[in-house]
């Protein structure tokens, strides 16, 4: 049995069917893409495996153990870190507290009303921002990062209670082209040295390809096709749903 | 049967003006965000220019062009207000503007006193509906018909402008986005100032109208505040029709009550709106409330640190010299410094929920008396020690807390204000009305502390140790984890949760913790007053810790203390003065628009300024 299991998901809202029947298998140590067009319900898809969204219905399955109708704070419990499509990071903390935050939080610490905060769990705080290249930006105020440091500073929060599954929404969006791939790559790093399994959602075809091992290709709330990247860009179908199939340009013009 | 429709009748027309004044400030909150807290002073200005316009204007027309007048006089008068004292500082911290509009309260009211005396006026009877009409065997006044029918008109004459006019629908798309009307090329300054001058002017026509049936006086502002508010709140921030139905639920509840339950009536519309909000967190017919959305947001608050040198060196000189004021303030000085210290406490547990964990508490004053009525009752009852009342003052504020909070936790930005405005009114209102317990108005006298320090110096030290500690203590917890998961949650509640927090259990905690000092503070003030009043639980007493807190800026751990003393030393310095309201007025009209970003942020300024003009010489 693979590591999670997503059975049949479904949600709409009102009458729009926003994700239906979506399946997919995602093990340990595998990057897995989920692309589509805008609108197509990967963020939804997210929102319903965190449970900030609660399904219709189906079922989401990590390690045997059924995630649906858990909050998004017993979810991470369970070893599932989560990066924003938007950071959501604390802009009136520094950097490095925004990982001891995660880090306080993981020891059980959240309530504690003694102490500095800021002394607490810093050197494995440091060392999370050193794997995302952001330890000399420690003692910044978050408020004045650059969007592309935010998104870095979000993966080492995510990393921070050693999660078995990582579900990054739009992980490089605002970021450079280059920095793009970069972020990639330390992630497919982080994925192959801890064995843990990525899911994430992305525009840019070129860190899709690059870097993922298999992608999911969601249109209109369905899931168009499902395979290694070279299959889905041969796809035909998707190939359509990218570029277009003809409805809006006529066929026997060219 | 009939005993009933008159009833109905009599609710539906006391409903009108609260409708007028209502739909105004819902207006004006829905586009501009600012919670106008004048907005019941602007309902008495209307009824007193009605008045003077009445005595000059004859007849049927003269009535209703004065109430006309009255809308337009009072329409400038909340116009000019928008322009010379919101309009700087619309771009401060989220609900800064409060004080400003409490500013403005204190300046009307000296005001209306100069212009029109103390004295209560009696409105003219209406030319032409002066008698009753029976309706099923009951008389009732005719102009509680025009009354209502005069609601009627306004809410279409609304309804008309909002939905099948350019401008009205300018004002609806502001309230739901107003960072994309002007993006689409609106001027949000005209608007906003549009928009403040039709709120006015419904406030002043409500206030003329009502003149025959409830006149004119001075406490009309401060009356109508409370049941303004709680109809906007039902009705949902933003919504006319909201304001109305609301209105009428309220009057005529409060009509049936009376009848019924005639101790309810002070607090019938409070747990009314209590039991709306729990159900329907944004009203009747509001939206949800998205996160980010009400009120400028301010600049970024920076990072917490811890003190440097010299700033420890200011607290403990800060110290040192109360520690001295006995010794050169005569007893006159040392009783004013204790309650400075003692209002210190009061705005810093305020500001430990409302700066540190972004909740906007309208209600704190029910700590801060729950906690010197549980010395009070003990006292008095129990023949506690002083030391021991001490110690249970902030437990019982805290319990208090505890029940409070959880329910108001559940809600955000001006619901959360409001539903803990509604439990203080509550609390206010059993300690009211439960006479043979609390006394009732007559409060509870005779609470003295123990031997040891029934001197008044000995009593200011312990006031001086037990108020610093609890103001350090206050300090300190900001830093902890359990403080830094408290800002975590104002900051980004969605991250705190996708990190495994428990967003309202930790705010439910802090809630309980801040009251729990709030409560100190009434013990410690009880025990040097002797005596204590239900005033001690009013909202007045929630507005002040408010201003204390604004005042003296929410960014800063030390903004409180700075408010709190400015505050208390003011009100004290003014009070010598007939006109003391308008002087202190005027004072925080200046310092809220002189320094947008309180007092401590003024101090920050100016120590930036300060070392580099140090730097560059």
């Amino acid at each position: 049995m693979s590591f999670l299991q997503v059975r049949n998901l479904a949600k709409s809202f009102g009458g729009v069917q926003a994700v239906a029947d979506v399946s997919f298998d995602l093990g340990k140590g595998e990057l897995l893409a989920l692309i589509g067009p805008n609108g197509a319900g990967k963020s939804t898809c997210f929102n319903l495996l965190y449970g900030n969204l609660r399904p219709d219905s189906g079922s989401v399955k990590l390690d045997g153990l059924e995630l649906i109708g858990l909050k998004p704070r017993r979810i991470w419990r369970h070893g599932v870190g989560r990066t924003f499509q938007i950071t959501a990071t604390y802009g009136s903390m520094s950097v490095v507290e925004n990982v001891q935050m995660a880090l306080i939080s993981d020891a059980g610490q959240s309530i504690r009303a003694y102490g500095r905060a800021s002394n607490l769990h810093r050197d494995k705080a440091l060392s999370l921002l050193d794997l995302v290249g952001m330890a000399d930006q420690a003692d910044r105020a978050t408020n004045v990062l650059a969007y592309g440091d935010l998104k870095r500073l979000e993966l080492a929060i995510a990393l921070a209670h050693d999660p078995k599954l990582m579900l990054m929404d739009e992980p490089t969006a605002g970021m450079a082209p280059r920095e793009r791939l970069a972020l990639m790559a330390l992630t497919a790093n982080i994925v192959a040295d801890r064995g843990v399994a990525v899911l994430f959602t992305e525009h840019d075809m070129d860190v899709v390809f690059e870097h993922a091992h298999r992608a999911l290709v969601l249109n209109r709330g369905k899931l168009l096709a499902e395979g290694s990247v070279d299959e889905v860009r041969a796809n035909a179908a998707v190939q359509e749903v990218y570029l277009g199939g003809g409805t809006t340009f006529g066929e026997g013009g060219a | 049967m009939g005993f009933i429709v008159a009833q109905l009748l009599t609710g539906m027309a006391n409903a009108s003006a609260l409708f007028l004044v209502a739909s105004g400030l819902s207006i004006i909150f829905g586009v501009t965000r600012v919670v106008n807290f004048a907005h019941g002073s602007f309902y008495m200005l209307g009824a007193f220019v009605a008045y003077s316009a009445m005595q000059v204007l004859p007849g049927f027309i003269g009535f209703w062009a004065s109430i006309l007048l009255a809308g337009l006089a009072v329409g400038l008068i909340g116009l000019i207000v928008e322009v010379c004292v919101l309009k700087p500082i619309y771009k401060s911290p989220e609900l800064y503007q409060l004080v400003a509009t409490f500013g403005v309260i204190l300046v009307i009211q000296d005001l209306a006193l100069l212009v029109w005396g103390p004295e209560d006026l009696i409105g003219k009877r209406a030319p032409g509906f002066e008698g009753v009409v029976m309706i099923l065997g009951e008389r009732v006044p005719a102009y509680d018909l025009v009354l209502i029918a005069f609601a009627v008109i306004v809410l279409c004459a609304l309804w008309y402008l909002f939905n099948r006019t350019r401008a009205g629908v300018l004002v609806r798309a502001a309230t739901q986005d107003r960072e994309m009307v002007s993006a689409l090329g609106v001027n949000q300054s005209i608007l906003f100032t549009a928009v403040f001058f039709l709120g006015s002017f419904l406030a002043g026509i409500g206030g003329a109208a009502q003149l025959p049936k409830g006149g004119a006086d001075l406490l009309m502002d401060f009356n109508i505040l409370a049941a303004v508010f709680v109809v906007v709140v039902i009705g949902g921030m933003g919504s006319i029709i909201g304001a109305f139905v609301a209105a009428m639920l309220i009057s005529i509840l409060q009509v049936f009550g009376v009848h019924l339950l005639p101790q309810s009536t002070l607090v019938l519309m409070f747990v009314v709106m209590a039991v709306v909000l729990v159900f329907r967190p944004w009203g009747l017919f509001g939206r949800e409330e998205q996160a980010g959305e009400h009120g400028g947001a301010g600049p970024p608050q920076e990072p917490l640190r811890e003190l440097s040198g010299r700033g420890r060196l200011v607290v403990a000189a800060v110290i040192g010299a109360l520690a001295l004021v006995p010794v050169f303030g005569g007893q006159f000085g040392t009783v004013l410094f204790a309650d400075v210290i003692i209002f210190c406490l009061f705005a810093a547990s305020l500001h430990y929920i409302l700066g540190i964990g972004g909740l906007v508490s309208f209600g704190h004053a029910a700590f801060y008396g729950g906690g010197a009525y549980t010395a009070a009752l003990l006292v008095q009852y129990a023949g506690t020690p002083m030391e021991l009342a001490l110690l249970l003052a902030p437990l019982g504020a805290g319990f208090a807390a505890m029940i409070i909070g959880w329910f108001c936790v559940r809600l955000s930005g001006v619901y959360f204000a409001m539903l803990t405005l509604a439990f203080a009114q509550v609390l206010w209102s059993i300690v009211f009305q439960w006479t043979d317990l609390t006394g009732g108005d007559d409060g509870i006298l005779g609470v003295w502390p123990s031997q040891w320090a029934s001197d008044p110096v000995v009593y200011y030290y312990l006031v001086l140790v037990l108020g610093t500690g609890g103001v350090l203590l206050l300090r300190a917890m900001a830093h902890t984890p359990f403080g830094y998961a408290l800002r975590g949650a104002r900051d980004s509640a969605l991250r705190s949760e996708a990190i495994g927090m428990n967003v309202q259990f930790i705010q439910w905690m802090s809630f309980v913790f801040a009251g729990a000092m709030a409560g100190l503070a009434g013990g410690l003030f009880v025990f040097a007053k002797g005596s204590v009043f239900p005033t001690e639980l009013e909202i007045a007493k929630s507005f002040d810790a408010l201003i204390m807190v604004f005042l003296g800026g929410v960014q800063s751990l030390s903004g409180p203390i700075a408010g709190a003393s400015v505050f208390t030393l003011l009100q004290d310095l003014l009070s010598r003065f007939e006109y003391w309201r308008l002087c202190l007025g005027l004072l925080i009209i200046a310092i809220v628009i002189l320094f947008p970003g309180g007092i401590a942020g003024a101090g920050n300024w100016m120590r930036s300024r300060f070392s580099r003009a140090e730097v560059s010489s």
